[in-house]
């Protein structure tokens, strides 16, 4: 019998080859590889325009750009990271990719659309990129709040676009996610023998679903303000700026939960793998993935205390806000839990992931800082506030983000990458991390806005060590990035269960064949049962 | 999947009609208030009549009723939280 | 199971995208309600300026064309072609019929100078440009909706012609069908509450 071929070897539909194979497949795991290859793209895009910020800051005054520049720049980089990264980045890419694999079936339930999705993705990019060579990049910020937005000159109306596009792409992976998890589920894999990934992600797709049709309606009306004047949101006209906020932040709140509840599914996985022991509360994890969505769906308006909004209202979201801390600690306190008297074996994803759940406690504890409506007035639109959501945001999503590359690279492309090097990186990113955002956190809180390119004197301390973190996280990402590319390369096979993990994506080889799996996998009763795991590697790990 | 006669789908027609008549109807007579809240009633039953017997929602089991109904519900939780802003504009306190 | 025959799951993911619909429409519909309690009497002023039995009529055609589309799909699954032709002809010609009768509402209103921006209603009363802002936004997706409509039920007939919809298989039909409702569910609930606000 020939040896089974791997899905890169195998086009589907099978009748293209070469780049066409790749162009026009409908096979998930090529889908989510292709997304793969533009995230990291628009990621190392903004994460350079991010440095550029940064390198603008270290000195006072004007150093590399004038206040125009820094303006679009921030824009940029906070759509490109919002829209283009941090949203698709885990569903699209490792949802993709494993989510079918992880409740054993061959594929998503609507491959062609998903297919449409990556188009939508691809076009809702280079829209964004259209902006900043046509008509001046927008300086708006990433909320695009009128009545700036509306009145600006830049090209506010094609990045608007871009996002709605980008909107579009992200409801319908949802759609296609959420009809697969229903429809496609193996016959034997009841929904309390889903993993933890498959759960954050069916998750994540419901609150894609409902929420996002409300931002792109919203950014319709700007475009639709831009052009006609109707003046619902300009109150000389009789129309309320404030609802804008409301509608933006009906989906942008929300849309933090896309980001970072797929992350917390990767965590769970590792975590659960490297410290061989069952995931702690597997039932409360896979519930409080789902209460986050729920709940986080409802406090929205904790971004607007100082908008002018009644007290009425800051008092409801501020109690809302304080609600869905708890799920989250749940989940905190699960990972440490598991943790807890395991035999836990180190590895790049695991070191990730570690650093993951103490930036994201950060993060998290200082969101109820600003959760709080009396501390946030004094923090609003401060560096505390761009501190505290990149803690979250990077720290959180984006490590998972790491997280997750790590632990399933071997399965992807069936290579190991090189775990020095990808320490070393680990060890930057996390290092020149903390150098860069604590020094914000201080500045914020002595009073420094944000979105301005240039600083009174007393914050030139701060902001010049702010700049060498970023410099560290730079040659940190980048490091990371040349290392896992080298094993595309050079790296030693990887076999098909390298960590010794326990969900179905283990169970078959690496990279999988086109149809994910040689012959129907068993389901276990329990995703995260590691006694055979402990059982064979005595000496690997450590045993128990 | 269930077939629905030309029957019933005319009888529900006709009570669709009827309802639109209704709704015309009481627009005419002031009722404070209360016109649109009675406004919104006829137009929630005859969204029922149609997702009940023009889209079949109960074929499709409970998962799309559910999901259907908590929509709904979502949206008008977003129109009620909003509303604890905009009613409460102006007011000193809790 | 696989995709290719669960009908249900496709009519699952097709009431997924309606969910997207309904709070893309929901997003107008907070605004409508704050702007409501805002500028009531404005709001009830506006409605009187509408044309009640234009508003009427199309409400009409809307459930008659509602109608035609789930015979139609009674037609396919009794494997009564022709019938099945016939009725979604109808619905079809129903949705050229309100788009036509929107056209003159909208022209007539545009000629009497109130339109998005104009100096009537920006110069006007703050309530009362809302309403009609609100109005025409409204109206004009939900009109951009009954055109890809009709376009899903133009497909839908042609493929029913063709003989690639039948009684065994008409998924495609059932989906452009409740698409199709949804747009005719939008407008009983705009109806009330542009035309009818007392």
């Amino acid at each position: 019998m020939e040896p089974v071929r791997s899905f890169f070897d195998t086009p589907s539909p099978s009748r293209y080859s070469g780049a066409l194979s790749w162009l026009l497949t409908t096979d998930h795991k090529r889908i989510g590889l292709m997304y793969l290859f533009v995230i990291l793209f628009w990621f190392v895009v903004a994460m350079f325009l991010g440095g550029g910020m940064r390198l603008e800051l270290m000195f006072r005054g004007r150093t590399l750009m004038g206040p125009e520049s820094y303006n679009a720049l921030f824009t940029l980089h906070g759509v490109i990271m919002v829209f283009l990264f941090i949203i698709p980045g885990i569903p699209a890419i490792f949802g993709n990719f494993f989510l079918p694999i992880q409740i054993g079936t061959d594929d998503v339930f609507f491959p062609r659309l998903n297919l449409l999705s990556w188009y939508l993705y691809i076009i809702g990019g280079l829209l964004a990129l259209v902006t900043l060579f046509i008509g001046g990049p927008p300086d708006t910020g990433w909320t695009f709040y009128v009545p700036f937005s509306v009145g600006t000159q830049t090209n506010v109306s094609v990045a608007v676009f871009a996002a709605f596009v980008l909107g579009m792409a992200s409801m319908l992976t949802g759609i296609n996610f959420v009809t697969t998890v229903h429809r496609m589920r193996s016959e034997a894999m009841g929904w309390l023998q889903m993993p933890l990934f498959t759960w954050s992600i069916y998750a994540t797709s419901w609150v894609q679903i409902l929420a996002t049709p409300v931002v792109a309606i919203t950014l319709i009306l700007i475009i639709l303000e831009r052009f006609l004047g109707v003046g619902l949101f300009d109150p000389a006209r009789g129309g309320d700026p404030i609802l804008y906020q409301h509608l933006f932040w009906i989906y942008s709140h929300p849309a933090v939960y896309i980001m970072i509840l797929p992350g917390m599914g990767v965590i769970s996985e590792v975590i659960t793998v490297f410290a061989r022991k069952p995931i702690f509360g597997y039932k409360a994890m896979a519930l409080s993935s789902i209460a986050i969505a729920v709940v986080g769906s409802l406090v929205w308006a904790h971004h607007m205390y100082t908008s002018g909004m009644s007290d009425t209202a800051v008092f409801v979201f501020s109690l809302l806000t304080f609600l869905v801390a708890i799920p989250s600690a749940i989940k905190v306190f699960s990972w440490v839990a598991t943790l807890y008297k395991g035999s836990i074996l180190m590895t790049p994803p695991l070191f990730f992931s570690l650093c993951f759940i103490y930036l994201f406690s950060v993060g998290g504890l200082t969101g109820l800082v600003v959760g709080a409506a009396g501390a946030d007035i004094h923090v609003h639109d401060t560096h505390f506030v761009v501190a505290h959501f990149h803690f979250t945001m990077f720290g959180g999503t984006g490590f998972a983000f790491f997280a997750a590359l790590h632990h399933w690279w071997p399965k992807m492309f069936g290579r190991m990458y090189d775990f020095k090097r990808a320490y070393w990186a680990a060890v930057l990113i996390t290092f020149g991390f903390l150098l860069h955002y604590i020094p914000m956190f201080i500045l914020g809180l002595q009073g420094m806005p944000r979105r301005y390119y240039d600083y009174v004197a007393e914050f030139e301390a701060g902001n010049f060590v702010a700049g060498f973190g970023a410099v560290f996280m730079l040659v940190g990402l980048l490091l990371m990035l040349v290392n896992l590319l080298i094993s595309l390369k050079r790296g030693t096979l990887a076999p098909s269960d390298p960590w010794g993990g326990t969900t179905l994506e283990w169970k078959t080889l690496s990279p999988p064949p086109l149809h994910n799996f040689v012959e129907t996998p068993d389901i276990a009763d329990y995703p995260y049962d590691f006694t055979d795991v402990v059982r064979d590697s005595s000496g690997d790990g450590g045993g128990v | 999947m269930h077939r629905v006669s030309y029957g019933t789908l005319s009888a529900v027609l006709g009570v669709l009609l009827v309802l639109t008549g209704l709704t015309v109807a009481v627009s005419y007579v002031d009722l404070g208030a209360f016109n649109v809240w009675l406004a919104l009633g006829i137009a929630s039953t005859k969204a029922s009549l149609v997702l009940l017997f023009f889209m079949h929602i109960r074929d499709e089991g409970r998962l799309v009723v559910l999901s259907f109904l908590g929509t709904v519900l979502f949206l008008a939780i977003m129109i009620a939280f909003t509303f604890c802003d905009v009613a409460f504009r102006g007011h000193i306190g809790i | 199971m696989k995709p290719a025959m669960d009908d249900r799951g496709k009519r699952l993911g097709m009431w997924l995208f309606l969910y997207t619909e309904v709070m893309l429409f929901g997003g107008l519909f907070v605004l409508y309600a704050v702007y409501f309690s805002m500028y009531a009497s404005d709001f009830m002023a506006g409605g009187k300026e509408l044309d009640r039995f234009f508003g009427t009529v199309n409400t009409v055609i809307l459930l008659v064309s509602s109608l035609a589309v789930a015979a139609s799909i009674t037609a396919v699954q009794r494997n009564e072609k022709r019938a099945s032709v016939v009725w979604l002809t109808a619905a079809i010609l129903c949705g050229a019929l309100f788009l036509i009768n929107k056209y003159f509402e909208w022209s007539h209103k545009i000629h009497e100078g109130i339109y998005p921006g104009s100096d009537d209603l920006i110069y006007g009363e703050p309530g009362r440009n809302i309403f009609f802002g609100l109005y025409y936004i409204i109206t004009g997706l939900h009109g951009i909706h009954i055109v890809i409509g009709m376009a899903l039920l133009g497909v839908a007939l042609l493929f029913t012609i063709k003989g690639r919809i039948t009684g065994d298989n008409h998924v495609f039909l059932e989906n452009a069908g409740l698409y199709w409702h949804l747009v005719d569910l939008f407008w009983i609930f705009i109806f009330p509450l542009f035309y009818l606000v007392l």
